[in-house]
């Protein structure tokens, strides 16, 4: 790395933990880890990854992010009795201290307060204030774009944009402790009601969007880089993104914007 | 009924015509518009066929296992009913048997031989009361539309009937349909030279339909399907009556295997690449040995299938074509080009398996569209190993509807971008692609997603590179 900035980057590693990595992958989540770990090895960053599994005990001090993603129905039912058991203490934690998590899809729904599924209730992990309940009626499905504001600095500045794809029978509805991680743009969002997508509470951020999210929107892969390792996003390196950008385009218009 | 059916049968035919007279393929607007008469129809002319249907359903290889189906029941000398083209919906099935609809209750076939789409298995099933099911795998595919894999598992354990069933013990979640189904006749491979070092990254069907603890697998042959048994409650893979082993895979050309059946074995040499393919005759010999068909009738059946219909396809590039824009081959000889139809990620894996398994670097055009036949949703294709191909790419041209964000997906893949092109429009891409050729003789690979593969076949029989199928 020629850059001034890599070079000192260089010496740093993301430790990344994948929860459930081989329950909770049902929409490529896969693609979402591969953003991240080329994203830090082009600019010679380090890149750990590690998988957190059924019954496995949590570290909170040996990871800077975490992810969860999404399942099916019975995985996800087998993850949140898990993630209550061995590893909801150490997330919250982890969380306190400022590490990111980040849940997509079924995984945004575990970090909230509970799951509604008919007459069963499932607990969910409570690092979100909110809670999710089943329709039976319609999944929400389809392209979705929502504006978001990220830095708390540039409230008032002009948002950026995250694109990707949702798939939920789940309507989450946010708690007077949440705020929506953004506004919906096109798609259907938290409720198909509200216009409100996602939740974000300090470093914890949960959201529908999957196709998968990083890959359509690489700038956020690169700010949540540089959130987990408590660095500006401008201290990293530039790459070269036009294939990225291109793809973020296609899934803005994808879905109408 | 035969007389209050016939006006109707009258009236869908016309449509047919008209279709046609208007380009339409007319695989499945007649049927659509004798449904809407009669929403019975598919069950009475079914009953018309002297020796019953047998219905073929899966994610990944309907068409293929049909086809291979209808090449043995042809030297069997069946005379069959059949929805060649791949339109396997109700309105599709019944479009099939009203163009074999004759006068006086007629039909021209004896069995009918039907591949259905996954989520019509049940209501066609009721209409045909088939003898025999051919269920053959469960893959993750177009979640958007078909929902979770255990979803479509319980609809087929619960609501759909025949008289017998056959199904892949390999695939958990077909050979647990045969749980209380002691007629039921497995199929499976045998062959540990064939075992993967692990699961594909998105595989399904890893805990117990049971109990729910995790499978144990002894042998992984391709996604999930394999060898495998539960600790926890002792279930286990059942053992098949009709046995594929001794496999060999040659590239994207062929494959061969030995075949077992309680009728005795033989070696068959399939002109299709693959291990799915091997699976996909595997599904059909089992079929036919279920229907009671020799085993000399099996074995050319299966050795006389082609390509269906965009699946390992091989079209010759007409020169005009494939030499336009500054090529470094031989502009003037002609230039292969193969389809492989890439649709889900078992798929997927599969079709790069296969092309991997081809020496050099290869050129590749992926064409991914987000039409509502393709799935609007294209996260699959980051469950799909395009590193196998790192490091075996010469050029990768991207098009389609969602050509950039395939682009990144080879790109992540770890093929090198500055081999990478995007050009969503087809015409340009498949031009560009066909002209960027190396210095020896080799083909071009196109990986079109369904729809893709339609506009991709549409595109050459304008040129007249291909006849048209749908004649």
């Amino acid at each position: 790395m020629s850059d001034a900035n890599g070079a000192t980057l260089g010496a740093r590693t993301l430790r990344v933990c994948a929860l459930y990595p081989d329950l909770m992958n049902i929409y490529a989540d896969r693609g979402n880890l591969l953003m991240l770990e080329r994203r830090c090895r082009w600019r010679g960053i380090g890149f750990d990854l590690t998988a957190s599994g059924l019954g496995e005990a949590l570290d909170a001090d040996a990871h800077d992010l975490f992810y969860l993603g999404g399942g099916q129905d019975r995985d996800q039912r087998l993850c949140a009795e898990d993630l209550l058991e061995s590893k909801s203490a150490s997330l919250r934690s982890a969380a306190a201290r400022e590490a990111v998590v980040l849940g997509v899809c079924g995984g945004y729904q575990l970090l909230g307060r509970s799951y509604t599924l008919g007459e069963q209730t499932i607990e969910g992990v409570g690092l979100l204030d909110v809670r999710t309940a089943r329709e039976d009626d319609r999944r929400l499905i389809g392209n979705v774009a929502i504006e978001v504001h990220l830095d708390d600095a540039d409230g008032d500045s002009a948002g950026r944009v995250l694109a990707g794809f949702e798939n939920h029978g789940g309507r989450t509805t946010l708690g007077e402790g949440a705020a929506p991680l953004g506004r919906v743009l096109r798609g259907h969002g938290n409720d198909g009601r509200s216009g409100c997508e996602g939740a974000r509470s300090g470093n914890t951020i949960g959201t529908y969007l999957h196709g998968p999210l990083l890959p359509k929107n690489a700038w956020f892969a690169d700010w949540l880089i540089a959130r987990a390792l408590a660095i500006d996003v401008s201290q990293l390196a530039p790459l070269d993104d036009r294939l990225e950008d291109e793809a973020h385009l296609s899934a803005r218009h994808a879905a109408g914007l | 009924m035969a007389g209050a059916l016939a006006p109707k049968l009258a009236l869908a035919r016309a449509v047919a015509a008209l279709s046609r007279l208007r380009g339409g393929g007319g695989t499945s607007a007649p049927g659509k518009v004798l449904l809407g008469l009669d929403g019975d129809a598919i069950g009475a002319l079914g009953a018309r066929l002297r020796r019953g249907s047998v219905l073929v359903s899966a994610t990944n290889g309907k068409t293929t296992t049909t086809a291979m189906l209808a090449g043995i029941l042809e030297r069997a000398g069946v005379p069959i009913v059949h929805n060649a083209a791949g339109a396997n919906m109700a309105s599709g099935i019944a479009t099939a048997l009203l163009a074999a609809t004759r006068r006086r209750g007629a039909i021209a076939g004896e069995l009918g031989l039907f591949e259905v789409d996954e989520l019509w298995l049940d209501a066609v099933a009721v209409q045909l009361r088939p003898r025999v099911i051919l269920l053959a795998n469960l893959f993750r595919d177009q979640l958007d539309r078909y929902g979770e894999l255990e979803t479509i598992a319980e609809r087929w354990a619960n609501d759909v009937e025949a008289e017998r069933f056959v199904l892949n013990a390999d695939d958990p979640l077909i050979a647990d349909l045969g749980r209380d189904r002691p007629e039921a006749l497995y199929f499976g491979v045998e062959d540990d030279s064939l075992a993967l070092p692990g699961m594909a990254h998105a595989a399904d069907a890893k805990h117990c339909r049971r109990c729910g603890a995790p499978y144990v697998f002894e042998a992984i042959y391709l996604g999930h399907l394999g060898h495998y048994h539960c600790d926890s409650c002792g279930q286990r893979r059942p053992q098949p009556a009709v046995i594929a082993s001794d496999v060999t895979l040659e590239g994207v050309r062929a494959a061969s295997f030995t075949l077992h059946t309680p009728a005795g074995q033989a070696r068959v040499s399939l002109a299709l690449p693959g291990l799915y393919n091997v699976y996909n005759a595997l599904g059909a010999a089992a079929l036919a040995t279920a229907l009671e068909i020799g085993l000399a009738s099996i074995v050319a059946g299966l050795q006389s299938a082609r390509a269906a219909f965009g699946r390992a396809e091989t079209v010759t590039l007409l020169p005009a074509q494939a030499s336009n824009g500054a090529g470094n081959g031989d502009a003037r000889a002609p230039r292969e080009l193969r389809i492989l139809l890439v649709k889900n990620p078992a798929g997927a894996n599969e079709v790069l398996r296969t092309l991997a398994l081809e020496p050099g670097e290869h050129d590749v055009l992926g064409v991914l569209n987000d039409k509502i036949a393709d799935g609007r949703d294209v996260s699959w294709i980051w469950d799909a190993d395009f590193e196998l191909l790192a490091g075996r790419v010469r050029s990768f041209t991207c098009s389609g509807t969602r050509a950039p964000e395939l682009a990144v997906r080879v790109k992540y893949a770890g093929i090198d971008p500055a081999r990478i092109r995007v050009r969503p429009d087809l015409r340009v891409a498949l031009d560009e692609a066909a002209a960027d050729r190396p210095d020896r003789v080799a083909p071009l690979y196109a990986l079109p997603t369904y729809t893709a593969m339609l506009s991709l076949r549409e595109l050459l029989v304008a040129r007249g590179e291909v006849s048209s199928s749908w004649s």
